[in-house]
């Protein structure tokens, strides 16, 4: 179902080029995002939530109904627009910053609470609209702007693997799982489940996705691809959660 | 319309059933925490009404803030603390003109330990946040007010888009008085319609609403505050509200709002029975602040005492908003986490008559 000229049909014609750098992994998620939304027929009965940081360069990005929130504070209007509205397909997007620090217990408690709604994470090792400074998932000895000497475990303790915090305090309904940006037909698989377990009902579904960051990394194509596969081996791709009965 | 004995928890709740409200989100905190759970209790009772219990008042914040954006008339309650994390949310809903409606029963600050007098809350709520101070903030004096402004604070608020505050004080919320219970429809009372901004159902297919608080240019960020701050100044005049008591032969004018202001009521009483020349202006919209009307008040007068539970939050907002005429005196009873009664209030006029002599 990909359409010939390459853009999703959800995406906003009139607002490309998108706004995110060259090489940037988050782009390509949202653009597998997008045929996920296509293939689902879910255009519009969808709100988008975005974070602050890189994810508010996709406020404008889609043609389905869009909220740019504060930092860390996509999940919570995320959780309060389905409450109000269950019928509606509520996404959340985030980065590393805005679901593991500034926002962690909104993630957590929505993640416990079993709200319906699909939290999509960028973990780029980093926070890269501010600069390139340390996140909770960058990597140890990884030079940031922050750790110069690169991330010391006795200053700064181990790299946070979301999937694995989540999984043992969700409900037997959520789908939990990671991915990554340059596995194109495995996230766009993962997006149509994340985003299938809350139409069908069911619960909780969050999507870490691996992503590159060429530019706060300083690296060129082939040292990103190398990093992130490099970031594949610490943080595992896999399903750590799928419901019973969940659609592909 | 009934006469019920109950609690300013308890009246706010029910003055948001009233108004036609459908969800609450909120995180317990002293001295607002019964109206939640009088809330919860009615969502037992009437699928039709969500409660949210969230984890923190920045999720509460942000909760209520989704659920509007779905078209639900949604509320929440905060204090002290609490109050300080919902700014965030208050701040986003006020850039975007979102119509929030948050009970605020202060306390006082900054941690924990006083629930009951304060009014150390009127900066925060009236100006908290990274925003320009486009609120409305409705100052209740009593619980019959909780009950009025609870039900007008959401037509406010939907009418006019910009966050809406009941601001009252743990004395307010733990109070038990006789109120009067109203259906908004007896008193033609007409409840604003709640109207989705995301996913409206009478959208065409093609349109797409893109709701951002992110600007590329200062400029464009520059021309949204000065739109806002318009829109703002013309309603004014519509949402201004405030109470005068016997302020135009007197001679000495005590500026008070919420329960000090109920105070000052009955001292304003006591002294007029002994032949002293005094009234009193309540604000009752704290912000927009009845500036004209204050203004208005001093002509002829010869003192004002501002009366107040703080440092001065109330003292420095009536006082940047007077032109005082030469030769006024200004005096100040400023009394922080502490209430302030009739007979203190009453002795303080006295002490300035006979200053003034």
């Amino acid at each position: 179902m990909i359409p010939e000229n390459n853009i999703p049909k959800s995406w906003k014609k009139e607002e490309l080029p998108h706004k995110f750098c060259p090489g940037c992994g988050q782009s390509e998620a949202l653009k597998i995002l997008g045929y996920a939304i296509d293939e689902l027929g879910i255009q519009n009965k969808t709100i988008y939530a975005s974070d602050i940081g890189c994810s508010l360069l996709s406020w404008n990005m889609f043609d389905v109904d869009t909220i740019q929130t504060h930092h860390g504070r996509a999940t919570p209007v995320a959780v309060g627009f389905k409450h109000a509205k269950p019928e509606a397909v509520v996404l959340a997007f985030m980065g590393d910053g805005g679901g593991y620090a500034i926002g962690a217990q909104h993630l957590i408690n929505a993640c416990m609470r079993d709200d319906k709604i699909t939290i999509i994470l960028i973990n780029n090792a980093n926070y890269a609209m501010t600069g390139g400074q340390m996140a909770p998932t960058t990597l140890l000895e990884q030079i940031t702007a922050t750790t110069p000497q690169g991330r010391k475990l006795a200053d700064f303790g181990l790299p946070l693997h979301g999937p694995e915090m989540l999984s043992p305090i969700a409900s037997d309904n959520a789908y939990i799982a990671r991915s990554i940006s340059n596995d194109f037909w495995g996230l766009l698989t993962t997006f149509k489940k994340a985003i299938n377990n809350q139409i069908e009902g069911r619960g909780f579904s969050f999507v870490e996705v691996l992503s590159m960051c060429p530019v706060n990394w300083k690296t060129d194509a082939q040292e990103s691809i190398n990093f992130v596969e490099k970031m594949a081996e610490i943080y595992p791709v896999k399903e750590f959660k799928i419901p019973e009965g969940l659609k592909c | 319309m009934t006469k019920e004995l109950i609690t300013g928890n308890e009246v706010l709740a029910k003055g948001a059933l009233a108004a036609g409200a459908l969800m609450m989100t909120g995180y317990p905190i002293t001295p607002t925490t019964e109206m939640m759970m009088y809330w919860a209790q009615n969502c037992a009772k009437n699928p039709d009404l969500k409660f949210l219990q969230t984890e923190d008042e920045m999720s509460a914040g942000f909760a209520m803030i989704g659920a509007i954006l779905a078209g639900t008339r949604a509320f929440s309650a905060s204090a002290g603390p609490g109050n300080v994390l919902m700014q965030d949310a208050f701040s986003m809903a006020e850039n975007m003109r979102l119509p929030t409606v948050a009970f605020i029963m202060q306390r006082g600050g900054p941690s924990t330990g006083t629930v009951i007098y304060s009014q150390q809350e009127v900066n925060l709520t009236c100006f908290g946040g990274n925003g320009e101070g486009l609120r409305i903030v409705y100052s209740t004096s009593g619980l019959q007010d909780l009950y009025d402004y609870a039900i007008k604070s959401f037509n406010t608020a939907w009418k006019y888009r910009f966050p809406t505050f009941v601001l009252g004080d743990g004395y307010q919320s733990k109070m038990l008085s006789d109120v009067e219970i109203y259906d908004p429809k007896e008193k033609n009372i007409e409840i604003i319609d709640a109207h989705p901004y995301l996913l409206n159902p009478n959208k065409t297919v093609d349109t797409y609403i893109n709701l951002r608080n992110t600007y590329n240019l200062e400029s464009e960020l520059h021309e949204v505050l000065l739109n806002h701050k318009k829109a703002f100044r013309d309603i004014m005049p519509e949402v201004i509200e405030y109470e005068d008591i016997h302020t135009l032969d007197a001679d000495i004018v005590i500026f008070a709002h919420g329960i000090v202001a109920a105070a000052a009521k009955d001292a304003v009483e006591m002294l007029r029975a002994k032949n002293i020349k005094v009234g009193l202006f309540r604000p009752i919209t704290l912000s927009p602040f009845p500036r004209d009307s204050a203004c208005q008040v001093l002509k002829n007068k010869k003192a004002i005492l501002i009366a107040e539970s703080s440092l001065g939050q109330f003292s420095r907002l009536v006082l940047s908003n007077l032109y005082c005429p030469e030769n006024l005196r200004i005096y100040e009873m400023l009394e922080p986490a502490v209430g302030i009664n009739s007979n203190e209030i009453s002795q303080k006029v006295e002490e300035i008559l006979k200053e003034m002599v």
